[in-house]
């Protein structure tokens, strides 16, 4: 089977340092910009995005062509998704154009994973359906560890809608493996008991002060606004209780920072204070994005870890 | 006269209490007698030394998809699944295309099962016009035309009042009402068992609650209505022992559980395969032992495979896309054999009646027994002899099997209809 990126739970830590470390040496210099390399020279990935994304989808485009790699972008409205054919299909006709890899993101949960198993070619998941977003994960941590020595013994609070959150698990999976203590709050509905038992060192509360007092990290996830049609909370009451303000900040290390995955929505679980605040490292975020994208298609598409993986 | 004897076989009849090692003589499509050495002349023989003789199997919850779902299955392609898999009637759901909410298409499924079909076919009507949940089917007519009970079966009547109703009129007319217990606000959009498993997949859950609350309104109705009530493939622990109190009481309530709630929990499943997606969902491992338990302390009454033939177009896809159901007709005695005689847990004539009186008591019907009179069919099979699963090799149109390529000790053998061999392996 081909050696893509499906998830965060799969992976052993060994490899996500590797892949952590080597996004390190893809970080930009003094105000430059991602310097150009010819790592991937004449190969070619496709980025496959069935549900918009601006950001995961730019930030995959750049790292491939930083490393020197072709690639294309197809969104679904714009590709044959939307004239019956299957999944199977379409991806059967993509991998036919020998691309090395395959992006994808899909509103549904472990689409890649069905995929993985037809196909040859590896699959790098950036988002599917409320199961995993393995990248983002691990941007995450490259931000965490540019502010800090390491991730052992650091208190995570993750908090917002929890059950819909792929960014949620795939951070979950990726700080347990690393001994941090996670926090998970929301609101009940939100909040399934059995997160409890997906990895170690996980913690829930639906009090937010609680899962802020003395936090190294704060992430907060976004309220999606398409599941409002499913009522497990009042939206009118959100803000109130699971939006982060500034004197929320007063609770937590005083060094601590505050995350968000992105598109934020100002006024609904963060407050444009606590977005703009000093210890907001959202935008260092976005811009690991790119070398931690950079190190996972260097990983999956140079060959040394593939195997299976179409011949050029 | 076409004569059969199936010589040197256990038979094990349970109606009748009858368990040892003798022949059975079948003439002209009627059992004639049980016996020792029975004269063979002018007889087809069939050698059953070292297996099981048994009343044919009934499966009283399968889905044919005839009419309109051709596609997936057809009564004669179920039908002979159903002969392969031991099983010599089937009861199919009303799920068809139309639905089988009136005379009209119950008569039509029992004359295709008559020209095309290798089993007995009892069909079950709906109990509400086009299984919406609204207005009572025809169901005097459906009973008249040979369905043999009701259920909206894949719909669960959310209403209680028209349960209610269909309570009544079930019990005016002697049938059964089976009810897939299901609360729709509950489930809704969830596509596995709630639990650990759905939580890490990312997988919208389908929580034993919404099966429990169903099964506690439907005892209660049963209770006001003096309905026979059946809960169709019970899979959560509360529902288990609310049967079980149900029956305490001296209720008409039984249930029935698929060979796949006793063998696999949600654990079990292959990450995203569809083939291990069906409703109710397999759950959780307590779940498991509850239905386990519930076989062996009687509050279960029957085994029945649900039967979901799903075509590979339909199964191949996105997880929450996939349709619920797999195939069972096949696997059921393996399964069976596996989870409930081979580690001791009921003895081998449990099993049959499982599949035998139980499911003919609960329908009402003059099957499941080997009694001088009795239609004769019967259902031959090893308990020890070993064979692998090869889902393409199905008689069933469909493809969608968890077991495919599993390894079971014991199995059909072969399988007598009326007196005919419709099966042999």
């Amino acid at each position: 089977m081909a050696h893509g990126l499906l998830g965060i739970e799969a992976l052993s830590r060994e490899e996500i340092q590797a892949i952590l470390d080597r996004a390190k040496d893809f970080q930009p210099r003094d105000g430059q910009s991602f310097r150009k390399y010819d790592l991937l020279r004449d190969k070619m990935v496709v980025n496959l995005f069935f549900e918009t994304s601006t950001r995961t989808r730019t930030s995959f485009e750049i790292a491939a062509k930083r490393l020197g790699a072709d690639s294309v972008s197809i969104t679904a409205s714009a590709s044959s998704v939307t004239k019956g054919e299957s999944l199977v299909d379409t991806l059967n006709t993509l991998a036919a154009m020998r691309p090395q890899a395959i992006i994808m993101r899909h509103a549904a949960s472990g689409a890649p994973h069905f995929l993985q198993r037809h196909l040859e070619i590896p699959i790098i998941n950036a988002g599917d359906g409320t199961h995993e977003h393995p990248t983002q994960a691990l941007l995450d941590a490259r931000t965490i560890l540019d502010r800090g020595a390491k991730l052992e013994g650091l208190r995570v609070a993750i908090i917002g809608d929890i059950a819909h959150s792929r960014v949620a698990r795939s951070n979950v999976y990726l700080l347990s493996k690393f001994g941090a203590n996670i926090v998970l709050c929301g609101p009940a509905s939100l909040l399934p008991e059995a997160l409890k038992t997906i990895a170690p060192g996980v913690t829930l509360t639906t009090n937010m002060d609680e899962a802020i007092r003395d936090a190294d990290v704060i992430m907060m996830l976004r309220v999606q606004l398409e599941r409002q049609h499913e009522p497990g909370f009042s939206a009118s009451e959100y803000f109130q209780f699971y939006g982060l303000r500034l004197e929320h900040l007063k609770l937590a290390r005083p060094d601590a920072i505050v995350m968000h995955p992105g598109p934020i929505n100002r006024g609904r679980e963060i407050s444009s204070e606590a977005a703009d605040s000093q210890r907001s490292v959202i935008l260092n975020q976005v811009e690991n994005g790119i070398s931690v994208r950079m190190a996972v298609l260097e990983r999956v598409m140079s060959g040394k870890k593939t195997d299976g993986a179409t011949a050029h | 006269m076409a004569r059969l004897l199936i010589k040197n076989g256990r038979v094990i009849d349970p109606a009748s209490h009858h368990d040892g090692v003798a022949d059975v003589w079948i003439e002209d499509g009627v059992i004639k007698g049980i016996g020792v050495g029975l004269n063979a002349s002018g007889a087809e023989v069939i050698d059953a030394t070292g297996l099981i003789v048994a009343p044919g199997f009934i499966d009283m919850h399968v889905h044919l998809r005839e009419p309109g779902f051709e596609h997936a299955e057809t009564i004669e392609s179920g039908s002979r699944a159903a002969a392969a898999g031991g099983f010599t009637s089937v009861c199919p759901m009303p799920n068809t295309k139309p639905v089988n909410d009136n005379a009209t298409v119950t008569s039509y499924m029992i004359e295709k099962a008559r020209r095309h079909a290798v089993v007995n076919v009892f069909p079950i009507g709906a109990i509400t016009k086009g299984s919406a949940g609204e207005e009572l089917a025809a169901i005097g007519s459906m009973k008249q035309a040979g369905a043999v009970a009701i259920s909206d079966d894949g719909r669960p009547v959310m209403n209680a009042r028209v349960m209610r109703w269909a309570m009544e009129f079930a019990r005016s007319l002697g049938i059964p009402v089976i009810n897939h217990c299901e609360d729709l606000h509950l489930s809704a959009g969830g596509d596995m068992h709630e639990g650990a498993e759905s939580v890490r997949l990312g997988l919208r859950g389908i929580p034993g609650c919404s099966e429990d609350v169903m099964v506690a309104r439907d005892i209660l109705l049963a209770e006001v209505t003096g309905a026979r009530y059946h809960v169709a493939h019970i899979s959560s622990r509360h529902s288990v022992e609310m049967v079980q109190f149900a029956k305490t009481r001296g209720l008409a309530v039984t249930a029935e559980a698929t060979p796949h709630h006793l063998a696999l929990a949600d654990r079990d499943m292959k990450p995203y395969d569809s083939n291990y997606k069906m409703k109710p969902p397999l759950r959780g491992s307590c779940d498991v032992t509850a239905v386990l338990e519930g076989i062996v302390n009687g509050a279960i009454d029957a085994i029945a495979t649900d039967h979901a033939p799903h075509p590979g177009s339909e199964k191949m896809q996105e997880f929450e896309s996939c349709p619920f159901g797999i195939l069972g007709l096949e696997t059921a005695i393996g399964v069976s054999l596996e989870q409930l005689v081979h580690p001791g847990k009921i003895g081998i004539s449990r099993l049959v009646e499982l599949f035998t009186t139980g499911p003919a008591r609960i329908l009402g019907i003059d099957r499941g027994t080997l009694s001088p009179g009795a239609p004769a069919d019967v259902t031959i099979f090893s308990m020890d002899r070993e064979w692998t699963y090869d889902v393409n090799k199905s008689f069933s149109k469909s493809r969608n099997s968890p077991f495919d390529g599993k390894t079971f000790k014991g199995g059909s053998v072969a399988t007598v209809v009326a007196g005919e061999i419709v099966w042999r392996g």
